[in-house]
């Protein structure tokens, strides 16, 4: 007779009340494991999905993830003229905020080196990828907007042509994809007021030039955008992607781009390790905390539970030993109460949580290896917190069965 | 050793509690001898030492001194057990008190059904052996209530039901009767000698009710802690002649 699930039976309403409060307890536990894992995954993301092997950055930054990068368009040309490069792509990344339809939409924008990239390789869900070189926009689905939806950013409107699923920066924005130069031209637009007024500061100052006094042609140039003036230097990049012809050339390739003055090389190991590192570390250390202090708390409230269980059944406790019964039958009904409270708090943990992760507004990635963690911690808790009801269970004595 | 066919014996139980100033004699030389078949009454007031003695002799209050022997076994010697009391509990003794002392998250046959298997029967098997016990009680209808819907007497007999569970050499009944109207007493204290009479058992009741002597072979009564013999009450005469 198993006198653990006779007691349980006897208590179901109070028993169970207690495993659903347990098991949403656990199931936080297991959230923040999952929040952890989704910001990784996030952050990660971008460098796993692009397929770069190297990635070139300014000098003595950390990349365009951790910092603000700026390289020339030129570097492209210098990095595909090393041997060993298969191919170097322009990467241009930033995030914008803008008003669509009266609600606040937070973009991190990422320039396809057109007509190299066209986006094939993301994870399109719906509609396709780009097909021409301008105004046209694959967005992620956490973004909320449809095929086909419009958009006005900077002076251009873009139409949504695909969608992707999971596309979302470190900070957990949704991603959008245009064509470099339609990214750039969203980075640096200013508005037109701003350009007339950089046209007459740039006429003012030749004015008083003497260069510009005896060569009126020059003056007339002053009044061209600035892109194409050509001694104006294009608008930067975060960075150049480079692939190589064999992982094998890696180190060779690298020490021959970090011997060049004005940039810093990064393996794709190298970036992903400096993002944890810098961005997720400190969430990561910060929910490994919460983690363990649910975790310490679920503990303590598990061993009351089970202690005031125990209390409750003191005398029946006690006649148990007075009729004969051997310790290891009253610490096993204790333990097996602890176990079943913990296995059924971890399975409603589980239950409820895939039903509920997905509506969080961060990613939660449960994965097997967390669960299987969280059950091991689950099991010693659960034999740590019977300790306090074992403890009671064994000081009483059968005498106290006889007690009025 | 003793006889073979003596159930129970204490040889000069004593039992002090505290000490020095505080020192209190809750029994003193008790000397008692049950047979098997033989059920024996044990009176007093309150605060005699009936209580302890039953403690005493059912191996859950050790005494100070003196000797217990159970089956011919001897069991304590002072305060000391030279067997393992819980273990010989399990196996020889039987106990039912004044509240009926039930495990609560278990049914009436439930009760009976972990004593047997707390003894080493099969599930099944103590299932089957429960059902008859409760039977042969006159509760057999009430093997699967919760013990708070029986009432006092159901109770009781559920309780006599366990101890009897394991074929005990000894049952021992602390005012098994308190909390019954006279008629159920009555028929409680009856059960309890034909138990003495078909199980072999020797029976030590603790009793205030002095309606229901005529049921023991034997009386003894206590007072301070001392315990004699009353021999002016032939109870089983009485018993046979009623």
């Amino acid at each position: 007779m198993n006198l653990a699930l006779k007691d349980i039976r006897n208590n179901l309403g109070r028993f169970a009340f207690t495993t659903i409060g347990i098991g949403m307890m656990l199931m936080i536990v297991m959230g923040m494991a999952g929040i952890y894992r989704g910001l990784v995954d996030d952050a990660t993301l971008l460098i796993n999905h692009i397929g770069a092997d190297l990635w070139i950055v300014q000098r003595d930054t950390r990349g365009p993830f951790a910092e603000v990068s700026r390289v020339p368009r030129t570097l492209v040309y210098r990095a595909l003229s090393v041997p060993g490069v298969l191919s170097a792509r322009e990467f241009v990344y930033h995030t914008i905020q803008r008003q669509h339809k009266g609600k606040q939409l937070r973009i991190a924008v990422l320039g396809l080196s057109w007509p190299q990239d066209k986006g094939d390789w993301l994870p399109i869900v719906s509609g396709r990828a780009l097909g021409q070189n301008h105004f046209e926009i694959v967005v992620d689905k956490s973004l909320g907007l449809p095929l086909s939806e419009t958009l006005k950013l900077g002076k251009d409107t873009y139409t949504v042509v695909g969608l992707t699923h999971n596309m979302v920066s470190s900070g957990g924005d949704g991603m959008a994809f245009v064509t470099l130069w339609d990214s750039q031209s969203i980075q640096f637009d200013a508005p037109a007021e701003a350009i007339r007024l950089e046209r007459a500061a740039r006429d003012q100052r030749g004015e008083s030039n003497e260069l510009f006094q005896s060569q009126p042609f020059l003056t007339q140039q002053l009044n061209l955008p600035a892109s194409q003036l050509p001694a104006v230097a294009t608008p930067a990049l975060s960075a150049v992607m480079v692939k190589l012809t064999s992982t094998y050339e890696s180190d060779r390739v690298r020490s021959i781009i970090a011997g060049w003055d004005d940039v810093s090389v990064f393996s794709r190991a190298g970036q992903e390790e400096l993002l944890l590192e810098g961005m997720v570390d400190k969430a990561r250390r910060q929910l490994g905390m919460f983690r363990a202090l649910l975790t310490l708390i679920a503990a303590i409230i598990m061993a009351l539970i089970l202690y005031t269980l125990t209390l409750d059944k003191i005398r029946s406790i006690a006649l148990l030993k007075l009729i004969g019964a051997p310790n290891r039958v009253i610490l096993g009904l204790i333990l097996q109460q602890a176990l079943i409270l913990g296995g059924l708090g971890y399975a409603v943990a589980y239950i409820v949580g895939l039903k509920l992760f997905p509506y969080f507004p961060r990613r939660v990635v449960i994965t097997n290896e967390d669960l299987i963690q969280l059950a091991f911690v689950v099991l010693g808790i659960s034999i740590l917190s019977s300790l306090l009801g074992m403890w009671k269970a064994l000081t009483v004595e059968p005498n106290d069965a006889l007690m009025t | 050793m003793t006889e073979p066919n003596i159930a129970i014996e204490t040889r000069n139980l004593n039992k002090i509690y505290g000490s020095g100033n505080t020192e209190v004699v809750a029994m003193r030389d008790a000397n008692m001898i049950v047979h098997h078949g033989e059920i024996v009454a044990l009176l007093g007031p309150s605060g005699s030492g009936k209580s302890t003695f039953l403690t005493a002799v059912g191996l859950i209050n050790p005494p100070t001194s003196g000797e217990i022997f159970i089956g011919g076994t001897l069991v304590m010697n002072g305060p000391k057990p030279v067997v393992n009391v819980r273990s010989f509990r399990r196996q020889h003794i039987g106990y039912v008190f004044q509240k009926s002392n039930l495990i609560p998250f278990l049914t009436a046959r439930e009760n009976v059904q972990i004593a047997m298997e707390l003894n080493g029967t099969g599930s099944r098997e103590a299932k089957k052996r429960a059902q008859h016990l409760l039977e042969s009680l006159g509760v057999g209808d009430r093997g699967d209530y919760r013990v708070i819907m029986l009432s006092g007497g159901q109770q009781q007999r559920v309780a006599i039901a366990r101890a009897l569970a394991n074929h005990p050499s000894v049952i021992l009944a602390d005012e098994p009767t308190a909390a019954l109207d006279s008629r159920l007493g009555k028929q409680v204290m009856e059960l309890f000698r034909t138990v003495a009479r078909e199980y072999g058992a020797g029976v030590i009741v603790v009793t205030h009710d002095q309606r229901t002597l005529d049921v023991f072979d034997m009386i003894y009564e206590m007072e301070d802690g001392a315990m004699h013999q009353n021999k002016t009450v032939h109870p089983t005469k009485a018993y046979f002649n009623s």
